[in-house]
């Protein structure tokens, strides 16, 4: 099959390149830009690990094609952070122990911007409700809530 | 995954072109159920044709009594769209209850109902609704359009372009979701436009179906406790790990009933 060329924009970074077709987004960040960040944890799209924001929206990028890109942009957990210091979100998943593997933390913390990004005080149930998309098999979702109601706190300034 | 061609065409007659074109091509809408079936080997085609490029698919209008829906609309489009919420609060709550804010922000309406999954659920909001199907080359009934398990009466090379919904005068929407994937064990539209009741249920059987009996007791009376004693038969209700063929049945009543109450708050 013929590769298909895209360019899109990763973290505020412009890449191109020839894909096959079949390329998933999660494989392409992880194999070809190498930001392994972004984690592949269920095969079956329903574990949120691998959630990454296409034009400002969260997606599971083990479900849609590389090719279809083109001309879009993509938010990694490795492009929230300024340099050398945590975003808001990733500082309050530290403080309030958000984790303890660790697998599902990148998928958790940008859902988690995108929930302070859509509800100004979001609270617990609704934290809950917006975490559907997204399996954490440690913590319980106890920890995890919290740090996200505190990043949203934090984001807000 | 087996390989195939990739193609994103930039207008329905440019799609339409290259799916009566290709060997054994498939329209990609949203992708939440084609992308993770083609990924098992569950399904395989030798083509691609990406709607996502489309624009003109995209889009939610109310034109008098009708709300017409471009067929690449996102659920979270959907869910959030103040026309919808004003013309029909319970396709937006549909919308709003459909898999994870992921699955959201891509699933769209024409996919989900080309894709006709026994336990999606926009079957049951456009056969509850009475819904229209626009393709590119004619109009099909909700009545008509969803024929059995993942089939449609849509021929091999026809697209979806857009879904036309009259504005009821009430209508509810209740569903009892599968705890991890959100796909329904049993959920129910229900409507009144006119002097016109409907009753859909989706998760329940192969297809979605019509429920006659609750039809005709709510178009007497248009309240939940119409519906008490009209119980659907067990026979012939999806059995499996989640909810036997009784528990499904008993779920179904309690979700028609739900939904009724929930027409009644606007």
């Amino acid at each position: 099959m013929d590769g298909i060329s895209v360019t899109l924009t990763v973290n505020g970074r412009e890449e191109s390149a020839t894909v096959d077709p079949r390329t998933l987004l999660v494989h392409f960040l992880r194999e070809e830009l190498h930001l392994t960040g972004t984690h592949m944890g269920c095969d079956t799209s329903q574990c949120g690990a691998c959630t990454v924001h296409l034009d400002g929206r969260p997606i599971k990028s083990c479900a849609i094609f590389t090719a279809q890109l083109d001309g879009a942009s993509v938010t990694t957990i490795e492009g929230v952070a300024e340099t050398g210091r945590l975003h808001p979100m990733q500082a309050a998943f530290k403080e309030h122990h958000g984790l303890q593997c660790g697998f599902c933390t990148p998928g958790m913390v940008m859902m988690g911007i995108d929930i302070a990004n859509r509800h100004e005080a979001p609270s617990e149930a609704t934290i809950r409700h917006e975490l559907e998309g997204n399996l954490c098999r440690c913590t319980g979702y106890h920890n995890i809530v919290e740090s996200i109601a505190a990043g949203a706190r934090a984001m807000r300034g | 995954m087996y390989p195939f061609a990739y193609h994103r065409p930039s207008s329905v007659a440019d799609a339409a072109a290259l799916l009566a074109r290709s060997e054994d091509g498939r329209p990609l809408a949203g992708g939440m159920s084609l992308i993770p079936t083609l990924r098992f080997r569950l399904a395989r085609a030798s083509d691609l044709i990406d709607l996502n490029g489309i624009d003109s698919l995209a889009s939610i209008e109310r034109r008098g009594g009708t709300l017409r829906i471009g067929a690449m609309t996102r659920h979270a489009a959907v869910a959030a769209s103040p026309a919808v919420a004003e013309a029909i609060p319970a396709l937006a709550a549909l919308a709003e209850s459909i898999g994870d804010v992921q699955v959201r922000n891509r699933g769209t309406i024409g996919g989900s109902i080309c894709f006709a999954d026994p336990a999606a659920d926009y079957p049951a909001g456009l056969l509850g609704l009475g819904a229209t199907v626009n393709t590119d080359r004619r109009a099909i009934a909700a009545d008509d359009f969803f024929t059995g398990l993942y089939e449609t009466a849509l021929a091999e090379d026809e697209l979806v372009v857009s879904v036309d919904f009259p504005i009821p005068r009430k209508a509810g929407w209740a569903k009892f979701g599968n705890q991890a994937s959100r796909f329904a064990v049993a959920a129910v539209m229900v409507s009144r436009t006119g002097d016109a009741v409907r009753v859909a249920v989706t998760g329940a059987k192969a297809c979605v179906f019509r429920v006659p009996e609750m039809e005709a007791a709510l178009a007497a009376d248009f309240a939940a406790e119409a519906l008490e004693g009209v119980a659907l038969p067990a026979c012939g209700l999806n059995e499996d790990l989640h909810a036997d063929a009784a528990y499904r049945a008993h779920l179904v009543g309690a979700m028609a009933r739900r939904a009724v109450r929930a027409a009644g708050v606007r």
